[in-house]
């Protein structure tokens, strides 16, 4: 007899992540399966990272009534995962006549929704607020409950915290198809074998709509919209203290300023629907189209101050709302897809709500008593007191070699996150990890030790270590080898 | 955690730093040390193993690891301090720094400060190279150090955006490693490196050069398979038409080197919006009592044996200020950039005690013709030193002898031009 788990959760971004860990609160056997070489691959780490108050959505839709949901669980749920989150407010900001009268049918819209926190400001109070903002501006929605968000330590805490909870994780492990008796799903075929499961959970993000295609569901489809940004160094003091939203237009919430969590600034994203869901291109016009659109807000921008530009995908689906259902025919299915913005505040609400679901279709569910929310990131040295640091080098005396000058990283931090419960194996996985090369330099002065550390902890040689697994290797072989 | 107190205490053991302990021993400063972050004192010099250095101060045409450890021996032997692997973390105005390294946290309190922390290179963010984000992508100096300190070949088939100095370097080192370096795009019309470079690193390695060319595309999801290069116009926007794609694993970043401010910034030290590094006086000392500023975090240099010659300045000047020498209290000239001059080190000027002063610059455009440096107050001619021509590449020195302050009066500023030889005739 194969093994049989309870529900098997496909794709380990922050909603099947957040799944996993929602479904470790009961005594179930749970699976989470990604195909990827670490958690929080696809769009959870590449977006704006804002969690939404719950204005922009049509009232009655999942949209609507998730993001609502997921806003109000943020304060616990982050201190649980130990990912940062600020609660800074958000601002929409109206730079015509026009854009006044949006802001209104936004703000009626927010209260439908039940959106916290919503206030209307005139020009003044607006520019009080945010005095780099263009003299412009004509007022604002002003939302107190919305914030920013670390993505990648949401993303990563909520799959560790499911693994510490007895999520098995499978990584590098692709779902390539489904396994029937009669109409009902009981498991998956994937590249390291199959898996037999009672339940399986779509939360492929992107890929959302080719699992359905291979369960039989036909009708659905990602449309994948390009998002590009910029990164600026962290000065954002001088420039944007909260969020900053134009006007929406119909595809998009328009290029924003906001300042990140961990102090940078980011501009944008532009919205172009694609083809290619493994297209990350940055384009020299976009990039154009996101310094522009930012310059309309805050127009003292200086572009010496970019450090990185990137690009991420919103699994925008062919319904205009979160698809979130048990189809019936195959049985033994829940289908998440379609989670574009505001998906990542919704993703807490949603977990919840597959749970209910699971549980109104017969799950049983004991719940898990040595279940244990907390879950802790890898420290920071950085942003400890002093006394904190001195008793992290008692420890551990590598706290004291700075690896990263740009964030002050140590490789102690290094060494640490190479060994957590999810560790990081790949440069990106730490630099998500621990914030290394995210600096100034992008990691022009850290790379050449790094891959000496991490070779070291991973026990590993220097000419395994990739940027992002695969074939990512950054180096090509030893000086004086010769090429066969 | 380590209390340490420090009479003058140098930040960096690269060129300037190696010589500014030195000097501020010499020059009577009891105790002096230097932080070095790296494991090994000389900065970025050990794994410059190339020649090209020291032919002026010592007269030898050194590699970049000789070049250090001359000096390395003259600052030991004079009795300099010099703690390696440690990162200083913080500076306040008032010279309390706080530094961690070999297990333990170091509180350190100095008289003086020399900032010799060097430069970095400019990375992909700050160019904005359109396309994907794949592994094989490098400054040269990132390049530089995997070959020659950790004894890895970072790919085989490079092109090399950028023809600043280093790049120039790696690619014969590369040549001579056995990759093959399919191309060198510079932007510029120009080659941004020096003369002696191009003939030795590139054309004696027949490394196909394109000026008035940029990457305008990275291929490649997981390593770099691909590079699109194209023809740029007077504007630096690229043509359409002549995009080329070049097949490759690695791409190699060499556009530009920007001082290292970091810890400048923490203490308060005014910077060059143009040079982007600290900005001095004819002392090297910043705007903050007490810190003084040498080398290329002031700004880049093109040549090492004048990072270490302003970093003799700083060292002898920090000494003195910590032994009680009374600093100048005469009024600040702001120097600035005139006619074709990129920027003007030092920033201000003390006017009134005459001393020697040595101005460094750096024109905008190329002269390729004889040109003519001169110095100004107001319509008064100061001085002024013939060039054979004057590049982008080289920096111009000029000297001011003590006796020709007094015809400075009283402009408000001092300005420096680059102009051609024949201009100054045809004015009479």
């Amino acid at each position: 007899m194969p093994e049989q788990y309870d529900v098997i959760i496909i794709g380990a971004g922050v909603v099947g992540s957040l799944v996993a860990r929602a479904l470790s609160r009961y005594q179930l056997r749970l699976l989470l399966l990604e195909k990827h070489s670490d958690v929080a691959e696809g769009t959870t780490k590449a977006n704006t990272a804002i969690v939404h108050a719950g204005y922009d959505a049509k009232p009655g839709s999942n949209k609507a009534r998730l993001n609502v949901a997921g806003n109000r669980m943020y304060d616990n749920l982050c201190a649980e995962l130990d990912a940062e989150f600020d609660r800074c407010g958000t601002f929409v900001v109206a730079l015509s006549e026009e854009d006044l009268v949006t802001l209104g049918s936004l703000y009626k819209r927010g209260q439908q929704n039940g959106a916290a926190g919503l206030r209307l400001f005139n020009a003044e109070e607006t520019l009080r607020h945010e005095p780099s903002l263009t003299k412009e501006a004509r007022g604002s929605l002003y939302a107190a409950s919305g914030g920013i968000v670390d993505p990648f330590q949401l993303g990563i805490g909520a799959a560790e915290s499911a693994v510490i909870n007895g999520v098995e994780l499978m990584l590098e492990t692709e779902v390539t198809g489904f396994l029937f008796e009669h109409n009902r799903i009981t498991g998956v075929t994937t590249n390291r074998g199959d898996y037999y499961s009672r339940w399986v959970v779509i939360a492929a993000g992107l890929w959302a709509d080719d699992l359905m295609h291979k369960a039989g569901l036909d009708g659905f489809a990602i449309n994948p919209r390009k998002g590009e940004y910029f990164v600026l160094d962290r000065r954002s003091s001088e420039v944007v203290h909260t969020v900053l939203f134009p006007c929406p237009t119909p595809v998009s919430k328009g290029i924003m300023v906001t300042r990140t969590v961990h102090n940078n600034v980011l501009l944008g994203p532009n919205a172009n629907t694609i083809r290619d869901k493994g297209d990350l291109d940055v384009s020299a016009a976009g990039l154009d189209e996101v310094w522009s659109g930012a310059l309309k807000l805050i127009p003292g921008l200086a572009k010496r101050d970019i450090i990185r530009s990137f690009a991420g995908l919103r699994a925008a689906g062919s319904c205009d709302d979160f698809v979130i259902e048990i189809p019936g025919d195959p049985a033994g299915m829940v289908v998440l897809a379609g989670i574009e913005s505001p998906g990542l505040t919704a993703a807490p609400a949603i977990a919840e709500e597959v749970v209910e679901m699971l549980r109104e279709a017969g799950l049983e569910l004991a719940p898990n008593t040595h279940f244990n929310p907390e879950r802790k990131a890898v420290r920071r040295f950085a942003v400890l007191t002093r006394r904190e640091q001195e008793a992290l080098i008692a420890t551990d005396p590598r706290y004291a070699s700075v690896v990263c000058r740009c964030e002050m990283v140590t490789e102690g931090e290094i060494a640490a996150a190479c060994h957590e419960v999810i560790p990081a194996r790949t440069y990106d996985g730490l630099k998500r990890r621990t914030r290394l090369g995210s600096g100034r330099c992008q990691g022009a002065f850290d790379l050449p030790l790094v891959i000496g550390i991490m070779a070291r902890e991973l026990g590993i040689s220097p000419l395994e270590i990739t940027l992002k697994g695969g074939h990512s290797r950054f180096l090509a072989r030893g000086t004086k080898e010769v090429d066969a | 955690m380590r209390l340490l107190e420090a009479d003058v205490l140098v930040i960096g053991s690269g060129p300037a730093g190696l010589a500014a302990a030195y000097q501020a021993r010499v020059s009577g400063a009891k105790r002096v040390t230097i932080i070095e972050r790296n494991r090994e004192p000389g900065g970025i010099l050990p794994q410059c193993i190339h020649n090209g250095f020291g032919l002026r101060i010592f007269g030898r045409d050194l590699t970049g690891p000789e070049y250090a450890q001359r000096w390395l021996y003259q600052a030991q032997e004079a009795g300099v301090e010099i703690m390696t692997r440690t990162m200083v973390q913080s500076i306040t105005p008032d010279l309390r720094i706080t530094a961690s390294g070999n297990g333990t946290l170091v509180d350190i309190k100095a008289k003086a400060l020399i900032l010799a922390t060097g430069c970095r290179e400019r990375p992909r963010g700050a160019l904005g190279i359109p396309g994907a984000r794949p592994a094989g992508i490098y400054t040269a100096g990132t390049a530089q150090r995997l070959v020659n300190i950790e004894g890895y070949m970072p790919g085989r088939r490079f092109v090399i955006l950028g023809s600043g100095d280093i790049g120039m370097i790696m690619a014969r080192r590369l040549t001579l490693e056995g990759a093959q370096v399919m191309a060198m795009a510079e932007i510029l019309p120009y080659v941004s490196g020096l003369r002696r470079n191009l003939v030795q690193c590139v054309r004696d390695f027949d490394i196909p050069l394109y000026t008035s060319t940029t990457i305008t595309e990275i291929r490649g999801r997981e390593r770099v398979e691909s590079v699109v290069m194209s023809a740029v116009d007077e504007h630096w926007q690229p043509i359409k038409g002549t995009q080329r794609e070049l097949a490759c694993d690695t791409l190699l970043l060499s556009a530009g080197l920007l001082p290292e401010i970091e810890l400048a910034r923490l203490a308060g030290v005014k910077l060059d919006p143009v040079t982007g590094g600290a900005m001095i006086d004819e002392r090297q000392a910043t705007n903050v009592p007490d810190i003084y500023a040498a080398g290329n975090m002031v700004h880049v240099y093109d040549l090492v044996d004048s990072v270490s010659e302003s970093a003799l300045r700083a060292g002898c000047k920090a000494a003195e200020a910590c032994s009680g020498h009374e600093q100048p209290c005469e009024p600040l000239l702001p120097l600035v950039a005139g006619e074709n001059v990129h920027h003007v080190v030092p920033q201000y000027v003390h006017i009134g005690a005459p001393r020697e002063l040595i101005i460094e610059l750096r024109v905008k455009l190329p002269l390729e013709e004889p040109a003519v440096v001169q110095l100004t107050a107001g319509d008064k001619l100061i001085t002024s030193e013939r060039l054979r021509y004057a590049r982008p590449s080289e920096m111009i020195a000029l000297r001011l002898r003590p006796e020709q302050y007094q015809q400075i009066g009283q402009a408000p500023c001092l300005r420096a031009a680059v102009v051609r030889a024949s201009q100054i005739k045809t004015r009479g």
